[in-house]
């Protein structure tokens, strides 16, 4: 078991004839159970065309229709992504996930509002995807440090996911998922919501969940776990040292107005029982202390 | 991005968002001539910087006559202005916008923000004008009065005129607020902006409802698409090196501390500024390089880290995985023989073909010091930094 994706999801890729989307399609088809997931690529001027085997669609609705797909992953530059994702939705899909970065505000604040009421969850946009270690990858993650266990991770940066994941691995314990949210300020699944299918999630048995400042969602998904979390969760928060008033590389990074500190989120989940560590080196190993 | 308060003014009037006549003037001829072109007996000279407080801080003054502007314009044109957003080193002020004088009646509140729990933008308005609106939030919040905005319906009649009645506008000019309400979403909108701030919105004594003020930050993510809002940036309020490290595309902020990182991905950048202050250290920036990192960008980076007086360390810390270790080991070797780097450099390397990353490093002469993982990489570049002496390849 594992939350979101399995070796039971169809993919599509939106951008698969872009650089990077066909990189990290071959990745993820390189990646378990890939060849047989990543069943269509979508571009409105190539259809018929295949890539490394996978048939390329003119539009989502048809890709689904063709293969079964029920997810994509959209690599689609930023200008256009937000239409991206609105396809997807239209095409009743159980997930899109958005690895594109720098999607104006904008455009998420009215694709969010046109998500309302469908049945599509959205992860990201900005964000790594997500992984079902020794199943299938979704996103741009490196697949190899990856193990199957039982730990969920959760979090809105990349490479701190890495982190998390490579320490959890060397521990010898393995991942049951790891999902990026990703770093924009408004997005799909928060931590909350991720948090609550790990709980559902009968292979997870403990979980890292990973923040930054802004916003207020870690603290949302602390006073959640208070009050329905059966499985342990510790965290980190990165940006102690962040200076207020900046964006520190995501767009959701910053504080403003005094509010979306490091040390309010860590405050905040400390009085809500979740063990955090100030030392990020040291997430596995706080995370083994509570098994 | 940010504007001056004259800029955003001029989008306001675009936008039918009524303003205070006013001239922008760089130098003192040009506040006379502005002062004398807007006629009148009062004016109100006003610095040009990318911070608030500009009023206690001294760089907002009223004249009672064109000599008045004149020495006015004297004292603030070049002057280093300290505001509590400014921090103790000030801003140098280059810029000045003359005002015709406004009656105040009434000062209020007014801004739109995104709103991250709501996912919408959202109008947010206070009869507390003037005063920092952090500290009303903090004190006050019954005083705060808020509504999410529809995008595909934008902002309705009857919400913004029920916002301008809860402040305390007058009700025979509660029409009139609520369409400047209601222009102002369509700066917000149309222009891509992340914060619409009018601090005071005030009434005047001839029952007009004016902007006296304009705050304006926008979206960098959808700054392609206008052109006339990026002609308005002013990089002389923006930090040099930040300027240079966006030219290659480097996410640069500039910290007051001693040790320069260099990292991929924006969460691990913070979290290794964090781990040095943990151990004792300083971080003298935040830099994240990104997920397609070549050798020129890393030597850039070097540079850029390497102009700071202060530099005593370096620390780089790199998760490969789409970015490949060997590669970022070949780009920080290349970098440091380039640079003739001067400061000790701690590297932690990690992930993919993470053997033949530190294998490079290890046979590229140069006295790297290696770290085990984070925490180890941190606490040798704080020790480095310190002048202890921390052996290479450890």
């Amino acid at each position: 078991m594992s939350i979101l994706i399995n070796s039971e999801t169809r993919v599509i890729t939106q951008g698969i004839t872009g650089k990077t989307g066909q990189f990290h399609t071959k990745m993820g088809l390189e990646y378990a159970n890939g060849k047989n997931c990543y069943v269509a690529g979508v571009n409105p001027k190539k259809p018929g065309e295949k890539f490394e085997g996978i048939p390329i669609f003119a539009t989502v609705k048809e890709a689904k229709a063709e293969t079964g797909a029920n997810v994509s992953v959209i690599y689609v530059p930023p200008p256009f992504a937000a239409a991206a994702i609105d396809e997807a939705v239209d095409a009743d899909l159980d997930l899109v996930i958005c690895i594109t970065e720098g999607i104006p505000v904008r455009d998420m604040i009215r694709t969010k509002a046109k998500m309302k009421g469908r049945k599509t969850v959205l992860l990201g946009p900005n964000c790594p995807g997500t992984i079902t270690p020794g199943e299938l990858k979704i996103g741009i993650m490196p697949g190899h440090i990856h193990r199957k266990g039982k730990i969920g991770i959760v979090s809105r940066s990349g490479t701190l996911t890495y982190e998390a994941v490579g320490q959890v691995t060397a521990l010898g314990l393995g991942q049951s998922s790891a999902v990026g949210i990703g770093g924009d300020p408004v997005n799909g699944l928060k931590h909350i919501e991720v948090l609550k299918m790990f709980n559902e999630d009968p292979n997870t048995e403990a979980v890292i969940m990973i923040g930054e400042i802004g916003g207020a969602d870690e603290e949302t998904a602390a006073r959640w776990v208070k009050d329905n979390m059966k499985k342990p969760v510790v965290g980190f928060i990165a940006g102690v040292t962040a200076p207020p008033g900046k964006r520190m590389g995501h767009a959701g990074a910053i504080i403003s107005g005094g509010k979306g500190t490091a040390q309010e989120k860590l405050s905040v989940m400390e009085a809500c029982g979740i063990k955090v560590t100030k030392n990020p080196a040291e997430m596995g190993k706080l995370l083994k202390s509570v098994l | 991005m940010n504007i001056h308060e004259y800029q955003g003014k001029e989008l306001f009037r675009k936008y039918g968002v009524a303003t205070p006549r006013g001239v922008p003037a760089f130098s003192v001829d040009e506040a006379v001539k502005a002062a004398q072109s807007l006629g009148g007996k009062v004016w109100v000279v006003k610095a040009q910087i990318h911070a608030g407080g500009r009023g206690k801080g001294g760089g907002v003054k009223l004249a009672r006559s064109i000599d008045e502007v004149k020495s006015l314009a004297q004292q603030m044109l070049g002057m280093t202005l300290v505001t509590h957003q400014t921090g103790p080193q000030g801003r140098v002020v280059r810029r000045l916008l003359v005002e015709e004088g406004a009656d105040i009646r009434k000062e209020l509140y007014v801004a739109l923000v995104v709103d991250r729990v709501l996912q919408r933008v959202v109008l947010m308005a206070s009869s507390e004008g003037g005063m920092d609106i952090e500290e009303v939030a903090d004190k006050h919040p019954e005083k705060i009065h808020k509504v999410a905005i529809d995008p595909f319906k934008g902002l309705a009649d009857k919400d913004a005129q029920d916002v301008a009645r809860k402040i305390g506008v007058p009700e025979n000019l509660v029409q009139q607020a609520g369409e400047l309400f209601k222009n102002l979403y369509k700066v917000f909108d149309e222009c891509d902006c992340s914060l619409v701030e009018v601090n005071p919105l005030i009434v005047t004594g001839d029952g007009k409802v004016v902007a006296l003020d304009a705050k304006l930050n926008f979206d960098d993510n959808a700054l392609f698409r206008h052109p006339d809002i990026v002609a308005m940036r002013d990089l002389d309020e923006e930090d040099p090196a930040e300027v240079e490290a966006s030219k290659f595309d480097l996410n640069y902020i500039q910290l007051d501390g001693n040790i320069g990182c260099l990292v991929n991905g924006a969460g691990l950048a913070m979290a290794t500024m964090d781990t040095i202050k943990l151990f004792g250290g300083n971080p003298a920036n935040f830099l994240d390089v990104g997920g397609g990192a070549t050798t020129e960008k890393v030597t850039e980076a070097f540079k850029i880290m390497l102009k700071n007086p202060k530099l005593a360390a370096i620390l780089v810390n790199i998760f490969g995985g789409i970015m490949k270790c060997d590669v970022i080991a070949s780009g920080v070797v290349a970098a440091a023989k380039q640079v003739g780097l001067k400061v000790p450099l701690v590297v932690r390397l990690e992930g993919t073909n993470v053997d033949l990353g530190k294998k490079i490093l290890a046979e590229s002469g140069l006295p790297i010091i290696s770290g085990n993982d984070m925490g180890d990489a941190a606490q040798k570049v704080v020790a480095a930094a310190k002048g202890a002496k921390v052996a290479a390849h450890a």
